[in-house]
């Protein structure tokens, strides 16, 4: 065992965090995040030149796939710099989703453009009425001839608007909460009947309500198998929730950081207030759950992909369940021990914790976790 | 011991909810109850009607033209109005310096200031912190020179709450530079359209403007408004934060918060169930309705030892953490309550536009949550009650 980084690795974190520290400064942010997409395609197309599109795309395809440990010092980077860009959406998610489900020519029509940044492509599975859970499903999709016809509507899809291709869950069979029955469908974002309407969220990302009326499409927009797709789309987002544990463990210790350096700065009473015991306790807290929920993220990593479907569920939702409350209570007191300043727009603080409240409610809350954890544990099915 | 109201009290508590029932704007009280923010104009035309009923002063003297009701009826009062969705009464006025003018100001100050803060026709807001004073506040350094008949004022407030708003401030400034801390600090009232008064806002992470800078710049205020004596403004400033805190516990605000995470709780599903029905959100949601009880008793005994001493304690310190935690962990339940819904944001929603999203109650959850942090830092920060209760309660 041991905890150590490539070479390569440890070139690629530098790389990403310099290039972040200079494109992604606070004020930069600011601007791309009050520009009309909410994002910025420049950015974008130089997280592609990185290379840093191709970690989840096999190398047959131009990637670099599983790039395991990549995919996580990258998470971590855009964590730090609050980067609001669709990677996780597009770039992790989108991306394992038709890694893993396309056929050939799927794969060969996405892939390479996914990994160039030519394209975007999002999952739309959260309905309002899903909540938390996975297999909830109620869009419904018809067979109409060779094809499909699909009535629904999907909310809160992280960068909806952002997407060339939506991969749609829908329901071919089944009760509404029955993982057997779920299909996936690649939806182009110029299809009949759909409409995606975009919007800000708390913490400054873009999201859209998605709604599905009638959208007919082809046979070959089937994304893997018919009534069979939720053992790939759970995987999928096992590997997205490896890859937000690892984000939140980038904001956490920016939270951290900046917080340490304004108590050190910050003087009341003739001193700097991180004189004051109360404070450091405070502190020395806040690090204890950001160095667990970093193990948690290591863990989520590698075990992410795990062919043991037991032992990923149990690693991927204990590490959401650390990395949810070191999300709460270090977002909260990073606001707290900068007082008034903390709640003001102007320093990057505030928008870690926005950033932080945002992902413990991504991809299921601490409670949904922990629910699947002991579900898990207890033998019976995740 | 006996832990029920009186019947005068519970008589009196139906004369407050009837008077409520008829005479609240009802789309006020939609706005209150919903979450969102009330305008200025709504907060000013129920001070005007509460006044008109002679209710105007809730927590002030007959002498003064309040009501002179005890503190046991002053908080029924405040419980049954928060229950209705009445919007929270400017405290500024009625619960900061209307005290400190009916204790240390003259006459004169009396008259002019005292019956327009009961007709809500100034609206005052407070001048304490600075950007290099905050929870050391006795470190303030606006200065105010006197010149003849007036102090000439320089200096920068900050984080002052509402100023946007305000025609009257209270501020505390350095009148003896020479003198240590505490000592050389004075009272002042300040006409805000004085020359010299400029008001810049900040922004808040909800995207809000509650907040503002104040600054002074040559500002000539007169004499007559010093407030009691000169560098005695320390003594006044400490009498009118053990004022501001004894309603903080917000025991009413945080029950009507509470029914309204109920409300949600019912709508919500999660397994295609009522959430109000799954065991692990009932047993959170329980655990701070619990807190809540016990923290209404606490209140009351503290109100009761006060009524005895006339004068708000350091108990106040623990009603103010408590309370704020209380009021920052229903915010939180209501954003968990929705899950993913409370994601989408409009900062326009608190303000009165109509969501764009169902369901409209899940609009304003988040910036609740975010704003709230702020309780555990206003008013003197939970630390440095913290600190009050080691020094004054615990002796150490
Ligand atoms: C929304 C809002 C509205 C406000 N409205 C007004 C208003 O209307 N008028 C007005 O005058 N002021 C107002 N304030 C200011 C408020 O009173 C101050 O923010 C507060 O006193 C804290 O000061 P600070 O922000 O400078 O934080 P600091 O004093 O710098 O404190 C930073 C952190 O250090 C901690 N700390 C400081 N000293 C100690 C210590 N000795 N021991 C342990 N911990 C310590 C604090 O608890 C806090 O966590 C408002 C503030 C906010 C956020």
């Amino acid at each position: 065992m041991h905890f150590n980084l490539t070479a390569e690795q440890q070139l690629l974190s530098d790389t990403v965090g310099r290039f972040l520290a200079k494109a992604y400064a606070f004020e930069a942010r600011h601007k791309i995040v009050k520009s009309p997409e909410g994002w910025s395609r420049e950015i974008w197309a130089q997280l592609a030149e990185m290379g840093l599109l191709a970690l989840q795309v096999p190398e047959a395809h131009g990637g670099m796939a599983p790039a395991v440990v990549e995919t996580l010092l990258t998470m971590t980077a855009l964590g730090k710099a609050l980067v609001v860009e669709p990677y996780l959406a597009s770039a992790v998610l989108g991306t394992a989703l038709v890694r893993d489900l396309g056929t050939p020519a799927q794969a060969e029509a996405l892939l390479p453009a996914l990994a160039a940044g030519e394209k975007i492509v999002v999952p739309a599975h959260g309905e309002r009425g899903s909540r938390h859970d996975l297999s909830r499903v109620a869009t419904a999709a018809a067979r109409d001839g060779k094809g499909w016809v699909l009535r629904g509507r999907k909310s809160v899809v992280i960068h909806g608007q952002a997407a060339d291709v939506l991969v749609v869950s829908a329901r071919t069979a089944g009760a509404v909460d029955a993982a057997a029955g779920i299909s996936l469908f690649l939806v182009p974002r110029d299809s009949k009947g759909l409409t995606v309407t975009g919007y800000r969220t708390f913490d400054n990302q873009r999201a859209a309500e998605v709604v599905l009326d009638g959208v007919a499409l082809p046979g070959d927009a089937l994304l893997g198998p018919e009534g069979g797709a939720f053992p790939g789309l759970s995987a999928a987002f096992d590997l997205g929730l490896a890859a937000i544990c690892a984000e939140a463990v980038g904001s956490l210790q920016a939270a951290l950081d900046t917080t340490i350096e304004y108590t050190k700065t910050r003087k009341q009473f003739g001193v700097p207030i991180a004189k004051f015991q109360a404070l450091q306790h405070r502190m020395a807290d806040m690090l204890i759950h950001v160095e667990q929920a970093r193990s948690m993220s290591f863990l989520a990593a590698m075990k992410a992909a795990s062919a043991d479907a037991g032992e990923r569920r149990r690693a991927v939702s204990a590490a959401k369940v650390v990395v949810g409350q070191a999300c709460r209570f270090v977002g909260q007191q990073a606001v707290q021990l900068h007082g008034g300043m903390g709640v003001t727009d102007e320093l990057a603080v505030s928008h870690h914790f926005k950033r932080l409240m945002a992902i413990e409610l991504s991809l299921g809350d601490t409670e949904h976790h922990l629910e699947q954890f002991v579900a898990a544990g207890a033998g019976r099915p995740a | 011991m006996d832990l029920s109201f009186t019947p005068a009290e519970q008589a009196f508590r139906q004369e407050v909810a009837s008077f409520l029932e008829k005479e609240l704007p009802p789309a006020t009280r939609k706005k209150v109850l919903d979450g969102l923010h009330v305008t200025p104009q709504e907060t000013i035309q129920w001070q005007k009607i509460l006044h008109r009923k002679g209710w105007g002063g809730p927590n002030w003297a007959k002498e003064f033209g309040g009501t002179g009701w005890d503190p046991v009826r002053q908080f029924i009062f405040e419980e049954e109005s928060a229950a209705a969705g009445a919007p929270r009464l400017l405290p500024f006025g009625l619960k900061m310096v209307g005290p400190v003018i009916m204790r240390f100001g003259n006459e004169a100050q009396q008259q002019r200031h005292l019956p327009r803060i009961l007709a809500a026709d100034d609206w005052w807001c407070q001048g304490y912190s600075e950007p290099g004073s905050g929870s050391d506040l006795a470190s303030v350094k606006t200065r105010a020179e006197r010149q003849g008949d007036h102090y000439l004022v320089n200096g920068q407030k900050t984080w002052i709450t509402l100023a946007q708003h305000a025609n009257w401030i209270f501020a505390l400034v350095r009148t003896d530079p020479s003198a240590k801390a505490q000592a050389g600090i004075s009272f002042l009232l300040i006409d805000m359209r004085t020359p010299g008064v400029t008001v810049r806002p900040i922004i808040m992470l909800d995207e809000g403007h509650e907040v503002n800078e104040v600054w002074f710049e040559d500002v000539k205020v007169p004499v007559e408004n010093l407030v009691g004596e000169e560098n005695k403004g320390w003594t006044y400033a400490k009498f009118l934060l053990g004022h501001e805190r004894t309603n903080i516990a917000g025991i009413g605000g945080s029950k009507r918060e509470l029914a309204r995470l109920k409300r949600i709780a019912a709508l919500e599903q999660k397994h295609g169930r009522p959430l109000d029905q799954d065991p692990a959100f009932a047993a959170r949601l329980a655990t701070v309705e619990i807190e809540l009880m016990a923290l209404e008793i606490t209140n009351l005994r503290v109100l009761s030892a006060e009524a005895e001493r006339r004068a708000p304690g350091p108990e106040a310190s623990l009603l103010k953490i408590k309370g704020t935690e209380i009021q920052q962990a229903l915010s939180e339940l209501m954003v968990q309550a929705v899950g993913p819904a409370a994601l989408p944001f409009d900062p326009a929603v608190m303000d009165g536009a109509p969501p764009a999203l169902d369901p409209a109650y899940a609009a304003p959850l988040a910036a609740t949550y975010g704003n709230l942090r702020k309780t555990s830092i206003y008013g003197g920060s939970n630390e440095i009650q913290k600190n009050i209760i080691t020094q004054m309660i615990l002796g150490l």
